[in-house]
């Protein structure tokens, strides 16, 4: 009876702040969008430059009841998560590659560093010659923006993995993929979902370019084809989406990185 | 079990109860980058004895336990781990480092398992309450003091139940108290096994208490070869002890010549 009503009269005394804490990451943003819907209801901010927040939220509710949204997302997320997979995938093999072998290094490295030096969306002139302006044509470029920064890190891990360790399993027979299983994949896990982190957010960056340059359906084609009829409020609403999933991205990779590192003291979440 | 073993030597083996093997390194010589570290090295260590070899930082101690493990390999020379005679097949040889090189992302029941079938999970957690750490199973090594990842790292080597154990400086980076406590487990569990076992330390005082003989190594050579006759358990207070250790560590800050049988 006595601790709960001291427990109570700490939580009244802790919640104003604990609130001011949670809250304060919003006001910039809530003041924003209050300053921006005064201004285009006083007619400072014309609708063809800008359309009010109310007139986004209305064309997202309209666009999503008539199923065209999620049609656009399901394609531009497809898009994006198979250019990662492939990307992804080759970039981690590779990497696994030239840190593992010695041979491989001296063959590979040279060559996927000049290659690096590339932007991707350099490239897609020659990508639209190649591939037409299809799916593969997405694929390739996202893929092979995502490769670099999953190849690097996965090399960088590798390499980084602590000798003593290498030793100490080899002491207890490890070798090959028991080796790799228990000592060399894990020790590179931390330097390979900082490269995760990056490409995703490269993903979207890529994709984005790719969809309103060529393609017939994505995010990236909702909003070029508002354009054409002056629809600000779509272009807002396929700006905001990407915004959405490039954040769902982070935390899905933020989540990963929480549960693999759990055994790091440094990603253990205060309990 | 061969048959032809005569009944006399079976009651040896078992009086010793030793897991043990013969460890016979002969005229090994290892250099790194043109510095001799080792020079026409020979030692012999009968099976199931506790040595210890002691020397400067530098000295090639270091060096002779890796390469008897595989970790160095001498430019020439013979090590021989085991013979026929003792065991058949390939002798099991543990090392444990001076830091735990526990695996940070496994917890620490599974650090015991390294290398093992998941059927032995019993035998590795009776060897981890043998240490005092069953209860710590399920934690992962970050949150282990620096003596208990030690305690962890000794009954991962332990779990195998190997015929020679490697220790190398393993208590070197623990605070004095705990240090005690591990010598005496270290003996505690190398007096009921058997194994063989090779300690290197600059703690001239913890070769005395746990080895049978200490071994100084001096310029890539044996320069002293003591065996140490104090009855189990040693006291460290004892004149026997002191006076033992004293002429060991004079021998290696060259204070004086070596006063040969001195009692």
């Amino acid at each position: 009876m006595h601790q709960g009503q001291k427990s109570l009269a700490m939580k009244i005394q802790l919640q104003p702040r604990v609130l001011a804490k949670q809250a304060s990451p919003w006001i910039v943003p809530i003041s924003l969008l209050i300053v921006w819907q005064w201004a285009s209801s006083a007619g400072i901010l014309p609708g063809r430059f800008l359309p009010s927040p109310r007139a986004v939220v209305s064309s997202f509710v309209e666009l999503s009841a008539s199923g065209e949204l999620w049609m656009h997302v399901r394609v531009s997320t497809l898009r994006a998560l198979s250019g990662f997979v492939v990307g992804g995938g080759v970039g981690f093999l590779l990497g696994l590659l030239t840190a593992s072998m010695h041979w491989a290094e001296i063959l590979l490295d040279t060559t996927i560093q000049m290659v690096r030096n590339i932007p991707p969306l350099a490239l897609i002139p020659l990508v639209i010659l190649w591939f037409g302006i299809d799916e593969s044509a997405k694929l390739f470029l996202v893929a092979l923006g995502v490769f670099f920064p999953v190849y690097i890190n996965t090399f960088h891990g590798i390499r980084s993995v602590d000798r003593g360790l290498l030793e100490m399993g080899r002491t207890y027979g490890l070798s090959g993929w028991p080796l790799y299983r228990e000592i060399i994949l894990p020790g590179a896990l931390p330097s390979i979902l900082v490269g995760v982190r990056f490409s995703l957010g490269l993903m979207w960056v890529i994709l984005i370019v790719a969809e309103t340059i060529s393609a017939r359906s994505g995010i990236g084609y909702m909003t070029m084809n508002a354009r054409e009829f002056m629809q600000t409020d779509i272009m807002v609403v396929g700006i905001l989406l990407y915004a959405i999933l490039g954040k769902l991205a982070d935390l899905l990779a933020k989540g990963l990185e929480r549960y693999w590192l759990r055994w790091n003291p440094a990603y253990q979440t205060a309990r | 079990m061969p048959v032809t073993c005569s009944s006399a030597e079976i009651a040896a083996a078992d009086e010793r109860g030793s897991r043990g093997v013969s460890v016979g390194i002969k005229s090994v010589s290892i250099a790194f980058a043109g510095r001799t570290v080792l020079e026409n090295f020979d030692i012999e260590i009968s099976a199931g004895e506790f040595v210890a070899i002691v020397g400067r930082s530098g000295c090639g101690k270091s060096t002779l336990l890796r390469s008897v493990v595989g970790l160095e390999t001498p430019q020439t020379g013979t090590i021989i781990v085991g013979n026929v005679a003792e065991h058949n097949g390939k002798p099991d040889v543990r090392v444990m480092f001076q830091d735990s090189r526990l695996l940070p992302w496994r917890r620490i029941l599974p650090n015991v398992m390294l290398g093992l079938e998941p059927a032995l999970i019993p035998q590795a957690r009776k060897v981890l309450a043998q240490v005092g750490l069953a209860e710590r199973a399920n934690d992962w090594p970050a949150t282990l003091s620096g003596g208990q990842r030690q305690r962890v790292a000794l009954a991962r080597a332990l779990v195998h139940d190997p015929n020679l154990l490697l220790l190398d400086e393993p208590l070197g980076s623990l605070d004095a108290l705990t240090r005690i406590e591990m010598q005496q487990l270290i003996e505690e569990v190398w007096r009921s096994r058997r194994f063989t076992a090779m300690l290197v330390t600059h703690d001239v005082a913890e070769a005395v208490s746990l080895a049978d003989r200490v071994i100084l190594i001096e310029g890539g050579r044996v320069a002293l070869n003591e065996v140490v006759n104090i009855p189990r358990p040693r006291t460290r207070g004892s004149a026997r002890f002191a006076a033992l250790e004293e002429r060991i560590l004079g021998r290696v800050l060259q204070r004086r010549p070596v006063v040969e049988d001195q009692w």
